[in-house]
């Protein structure tokens, strides 16, 4: 059937459609302003990788849609005509074609994806030894102790999926680990070189920083959506994001799996400090925690009581109502 | 399941339009068997999801929860042996011998109630309940649901040897009723085998 | 030899019991029946009397979400409303619809068949719904299931147990009546086609179900196990999902997924096939790529059951499963790519009149092709690890829903109307339904692409202000989407009633139903149907005879069998 594209107008007209449909691509790739800002190593890659396939979906969109459109108006039927159309069966080299293009496109993406998924250390996950020497410590003391769990799980502990180290962080100890746990609605955040327990996220800007996610009662997600990354907080399964931010702020912290009727609530912030800003705020809460690890875990496992939860409710930015839910819960 | 098998009382027509498909103008035989490939795969989610168990668990069975072994080969023979048992009857029908067909169908629903007895009987003696830990629970939801299937294969089995005291209601020509009921009592079988592996050989490995 | 045959072949006067009155009164779609016409009317209309309640659930949630606090709903019914829209939405509206609806009027009529393999069987499967969904209803009462329609454990244990109990029940119903309604719709499409028809012009309709009966016989049986479980967690004191009793949470995930990922195509396949029906239909051109439409949907079937774990990328998965599923759904976009390009084709060159059934078409591929492409984005998990759980991904999932397959069954329902009921439907009427659906959805769908890319997490009822305007906007996008039904149910109900008398075959296809009354006799042709073209072969056999009508085409070609 390619005797209707002879012409030369016609390839004329293709080509310059071709370049304007590419350069807008392009343009809205790099133009969509639909991400917030990037607050950490990983969220670059991210994006990077998002413009590109915003580019290539641009340009896929703009060719279908655009051959629908104008085959709406160019072969609608012409009043009164009642016949049939040419009898087209296929075009064997074309069918080819358009499976072959997008086979190449995705294999394209799916290279693409490793190698981004890589550079975020999500193939560190599971917890490689020497990387977590240092970890490990806490994780123990963070685990629910003497959990049937934990018992029964025998590989329970280094069972740990997630974000790990970089490639470029090799097998380098994170500079500083946060357990992190989630309950119907908040995230708690304890310290364990510290022992500090806090409301929100406090990190120091630069700094290569490991969180240890577990959740105590339903499935939570922790979400840093300038961070770019998310992980589940499973109970009885621990899990692991490693990030390095970029940019000192306040960023919101998100809850992102159905965890009951105020999980639009539980909401809090992470605080990406200056290396000074952020040991002052650890000698100002060394004095107020207690520093006793003790202490730190019996706090979590007074986990759900309402009442708990009372004196964070400033920090953490959960509202009041959710406080009061809970404690009806009880 | 019974009101297919009803459609074959109008059976024994030739075909309207001859032809094409084949050896089995039948259906029925057709929609067993892609219910049981389907069928199958219900057990194969709970057989994945034990596996998982397993695998994520230091002593499994738990101690306290361990299972028996004696009762349990012995109920595998009964039911593996009633499947030769019921393709008797399956070759008795096929030579229009509708006594012999009988009695071997007679003689599987017997064996299969048997079973089931053993099985109630192992419930009744292990000592430990479904919520005791997750291995009890698996063990009794699994061998529980094939326990329903052999319940169904049973009734089928005698709703065959029912239909089957009307004079010439089955012959050798015309005997899918016989067949289906045959071919699922094979699979109710082959789902033990694979349990049984599973429940009581792989936990002593 | 084994010669046992169904009534079905033997004529209405010779097969004992199944007396049949000359025509169906309405009173016969209200009861047990089986004629696979009526069922199929029965699912049509019952499913789309859920659909209606599952979008009056959907409004209010709108109206929640148009402030970031709550006020009109309490959070507990915004997630009952939540999760009873989603799983009605799926469970009672596209599924029964698109695949026991279409799936049992136009099967036995696309080949010929006098009715479905086992008619009885069909008719159970149909009476499970209503008792399924008269379950959820009641759960309503109780509170409701509040914890999606995922209903992922720990939280289903611990929410509502009644309510997520009913829950669990209505879907093993539904599960078990798409078993049995896939049994009978492969069965019947491998056994009973008329003796010409061979695979090569099975309408591409046929095609698709038999992808579609393949997928659900593979994966329903899978969400059973996972819900038992769940059942027994809740009821029977059992620890599979209970961690600390030992359980494991993800196991769910992964038998629910295993499930309702090819669910999501159970949902899209019937649609690809009406939409090989109704285009070359509408454009008088033979269907672009006969052989590539149909095994490009065995192809996304095959592949679709092994993509499932891209809907738990931030879960406890390892990275290999994530990589490995990265890739395979990736996929999945080239047989779905060889379809959208081959309707394009068809399109291409057409005739095309722009009727209600080919506007709603056009429309879906417009509106599928942009949720397919989010699709393929979320299907990556470096960048699924940012947006999964937000509303982009809602917005994906109602594009290719709404779009897709609600578009698809709107399409069919004007494209077979006539046959069905024997009357045209009105035409200005459904192209004002068409218009105010379009932009209804776009406008309701395409602005929570940005709200869940800048940081919205689905299923809340508060949040941050921040995202205010663009939720209002997804609000009056609802509303205009409320009110887009109206002119529908008017032009359905008035039609049906008084709309011009269509004869058989006002599209002048070519495909076997048309070829009868419309609507259908019982048994639903007079005489034996005659294969005298290929389902698509417009412009061959049509053009030198313009002045012809199809009947009388017919008659001559039967003169010639005979
Ligand atoms: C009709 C239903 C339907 C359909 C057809 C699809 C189709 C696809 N879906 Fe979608 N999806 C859902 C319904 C559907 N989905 C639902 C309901 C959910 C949410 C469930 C929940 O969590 O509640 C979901 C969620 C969902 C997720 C999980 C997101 C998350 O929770 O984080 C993912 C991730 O991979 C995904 C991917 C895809 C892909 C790759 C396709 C592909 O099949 C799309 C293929 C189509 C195209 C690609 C367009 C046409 C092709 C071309 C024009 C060719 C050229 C293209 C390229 C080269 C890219 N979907
Ligand atoms: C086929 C599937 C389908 C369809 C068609 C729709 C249709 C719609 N959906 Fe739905 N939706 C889902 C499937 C679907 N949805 C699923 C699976 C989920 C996920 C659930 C979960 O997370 O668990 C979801 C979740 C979901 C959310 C996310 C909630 C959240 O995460 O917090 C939202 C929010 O806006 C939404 C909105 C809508 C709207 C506005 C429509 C509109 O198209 C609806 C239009 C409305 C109507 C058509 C009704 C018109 C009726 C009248 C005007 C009354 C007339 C009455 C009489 C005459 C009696 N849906
Ligand atoms: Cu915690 Cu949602
Ligand atoms: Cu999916």
């Amino acid at each position: 059937m390619a005797k209707e594209k002879e012409t030369v107008p016609i390839s004329l007209i293709t080509l310059t459609l071709g370049i304007a449909v590419t350069g807008i691509s392009f343009w809205y790739g790099q133009n969509n302003g639909l991400l917030p800002e990037q607050v950490s190593e990983q969220a670059p890659l991210v994006d990077d990788f998002f413009q590109v396939m915003v580019t290539i979906g641009t340009a896929l969109f703009l060719l279908v849609e655009g051959a629908i459109v104008f085959i709406m108006i160019k072969f609608r039927r012409k009043k009164g005509d009642e016949t049939d159309a040419p009898y087209v069966e296929g075009n064997l080299p074309l069918e080819i074609f358009w499976t072959a293009i997008p086979a190449f496109i995705v294999i394209g993406l799916g290279i693409y994806s490793v190698d981004v998924y890589s550079q975020m250390g999500g193939f560190d996950a599971i917890g490689s030894g020497i990387a977590h020497n240092h970890s490990h410590h806490s994780v123990e003391i963070a685990s629910l102790p003497g959990s049937e769990a934990n018992l029964l799980m025998a590989e329970g502990d280094n069972r740990e999926y997630g974000m790990g180290a970089t490639p470029v962080e090799g097998k380098l100890p994170p500079d500083l680990t946060v357990n992190v746990t989630g309950i119907q609605y908040a995230w708690l955040f304890n310290y364990p070189d510290t022992g500090i327990v806090a409301g929100e996220l406090h990190v120091p800007v630069g700094k290569d920083v490991q969180l240890s996610i577990e959740a105590q009662d339903v499935i939570h997600s922790f979400w840093l959506p300038q961070f770019r990354i998310k992980q589940d907080a499973i109970p009885g399964e621990k899990t692991l994001l490693r990030f390095v931010a970029t940019q000192t702020g306040h960023y919101p912290v998100v809850c992102a799996e159905l965890c009951g009727a105020y999980h639009g609530a539980m909401r809090t912030e992470v605080i990406v400090h200056n290396q000074e800003e952020y040991n002052q705020w650890v000698a100002e809460n060394q004095i107020a925690a207690v520093p006793d690890l003790n202490k730190a875990v019996a706090v979590q496992q007074e986990r759900s009581d309402g009442a708990f939860l009372e004196p964070f409710v400033e920090q953490m930015g959960v509202n009041e109502h959710t406080v009061t839910a809970l404690q009806h819960l009880h | 399941m019974t009101t297919i098998i009803d459609a074959s009382k109008n059976g024994g027509k030739p075909v309207a339009h001859g032809e094409s498909h084949g050896e089995h103008p039948d259906y029925r035989l057709f929609g067993l068997l892609i219910f049981l490939a389907s069928e199958s795969l219900m057990f194969g989610g709970l057989f994945a999801s034990y596996l998982i168990y397993r695998a994520s668990t230091t002593t499994w069975p738990p101690e306290g929860t361990e299972v028996e072994l004696l009762l349990p080969a012995i109920n595998t023979i009964i039911l593996i042996s009633s499947s030769f048992v019921i393709h008797q009857g399956d070759s008795a029908i096929k030579k229009n011998n509708v006594g012999g067909m009988r009695f071997w169908y007679v003689a599987t629903a017997l064996m299969g109630i048997v079973f089931l007895g053993g099985q109630v009987y192992e419930y009744l003696n292990l000592g430990y309940g479904l919520s005791t830990n997750v291995f009890s629970g698996c063990f009794y939801v699994m061998t529980g649901f094939h326990g329903l299937h052999v319940l169904v294969g049973v009734l089928l089995i005698l709703g065959v040897v029912w239909r089957s005291r009307r004079e010439g209601h089955y012959n050798e020509s015309k005997h899918t009723g016989v067949e289906m009921a045959e071919i699922y009592w094979h699979f109710v079988d082959i789902i033990w085998i694979v349990l049984f592996a599973l429940l009581y050989i792989l936990t002593r490995l | 030899m084994t010669q046992a045959e169904l009534p079905l072949h033997t004529p209405p006067s010779q097969s004992q019991g199944h007396q049949h009155p000359e025509k169906w009164s309405w009173y016969h779609y209200f009861w047990y029946n089986t004629d696979h016409k009526v069922i199929g009317i029965q699912y049509l209309v019952t499913s789309f009397l859920f659909y209606l309640i599952a979008g009056v659930m959907a409004l209010f949630m709108r109206a929640e979400l148009s402030t970031p606090d709550v006020d009109l709903l309490s959070p507990e019914l915004y997630n009952a409303f939540l999760t009873n829209h989603g799983t009605m939405m799926i469970f009672f509206w596209v599924v029964p619809a698109a695949i026991g609806g279409f799936g049992n009027y136009l099967i036995p009529l696309m080949i010929g068949a006098k009715d479905m393999a086992f008619p009885n069987l069909n008719a159970i499967a149909f009476w499970l719904n209503p008792p399924a969904g008269l379950l959820l209803m009641i759960s309503l009462f109780f509170g409701g299931a509040q914890s999606g329609w995922t209903s992922y454990p720990p939280l289903s244990l611990i929410t509502n147990n009644v309510g997520q109990s009913l829950w669990i029940l209505a879907i093993v119903l539904v599960g078990s009546s798409s078993i049995m309604g896939s049994v009978n719709f492969l069965v019947t499409i491998f056994k009973m086609r008329v003796p010409d028809m061979t695979w090569d012009n099975l309408p591409l309709f046929c095609w698709a179900m038999v992808a579609t009966s393949i997928l659900a016989l593979f994966s329903t049986p899978v969400l059973a196990a996972g819900l038992v479980l769940l059942l027994f967690d809740i009821n029977f004191g059992t620890g599979f999902f209970r961690p600390e009793m030992g359980g494991n949470v993800v196991v769910y995930q992964h038998l629910f997924w295993f499930y309702s990922h090819p669910a999501v195509y159970l949902m899209i396949l019937p649609i690809f096939g009406i939409m090989s029906e109704v285009i070359p239909t509408h454009v008088r051109k033979p269907i672009f790529g006969y052989k590539a439409i149909a095994y490009s949907s065995l192809a996304i079937c095959i592949v679709g059951l092994f993509v499932w774990v891209h809907h738990m990328f931030t879960s406890g998965t390892p990275p290999w499963m994530r990589m490995f599923f990265t890739i395979s759904t990736l996929i999945v976009a080239v047989p779905t790519g060889v379809k959208i390009f081959s309707w394009v084709a068809t399109l291409w060159g057409g005739k095309i009149r722009y009727t209600s059934p080919l506007l709603f078409g056009v429309g879906l591929l417009a509106m599928f092709v942009f949720g397919g492409l989010s699709g393929v984005t979320l299907g990556t998990a470096p960048f699924d690890l940012h947006v999964h759980d937000t509303y982009y991904v809602v917005a994906h999932f109602h594009y290719v829903l709404f779009g897709g397959s609600v578009f698809g069954i709107y399409a069919a329902i004007y494209h077979w109307f006539p046959k069905i009921t024997g009357r045209m439907y009105n035409e200005t009427l459904g192209r004002i339904h068409f218009v105010l659906t379009f932009i209804g959805a776009n406008l309701t769908f395409l602005p929570m692409h940005e709200l869940g890319l800048k940081g919205m997490p689905r299923r809340i009822a508060m949040y941050d202000p921040q995202f205010t305007t663009i939720n209002q906007i997804c609000t009056y996008g609802s509303m205009l989407l409320g009110f887009s039904v109206l002119p529908f149910m008017v032009n359905m109900v008035w039609s049906w009633m008084k709309g011009q008398p269509a004869g058989r075959n006002p599209w002048r296809a070519l495909t076997l139903e048309w070829q009868t009354t419309s609507p259908p006799a019982i048994e639903n042709f007079d005489e034996d149907p005659i294969l005298w073209a290929g389902p698509y072969d417009y412009g061959i056999d049509t053009q030198g005879a313009e002045e012809e009508t199809v009947e009388e085409m017919l008659e001559e070609v039967k003169a010639e069998v005979s």
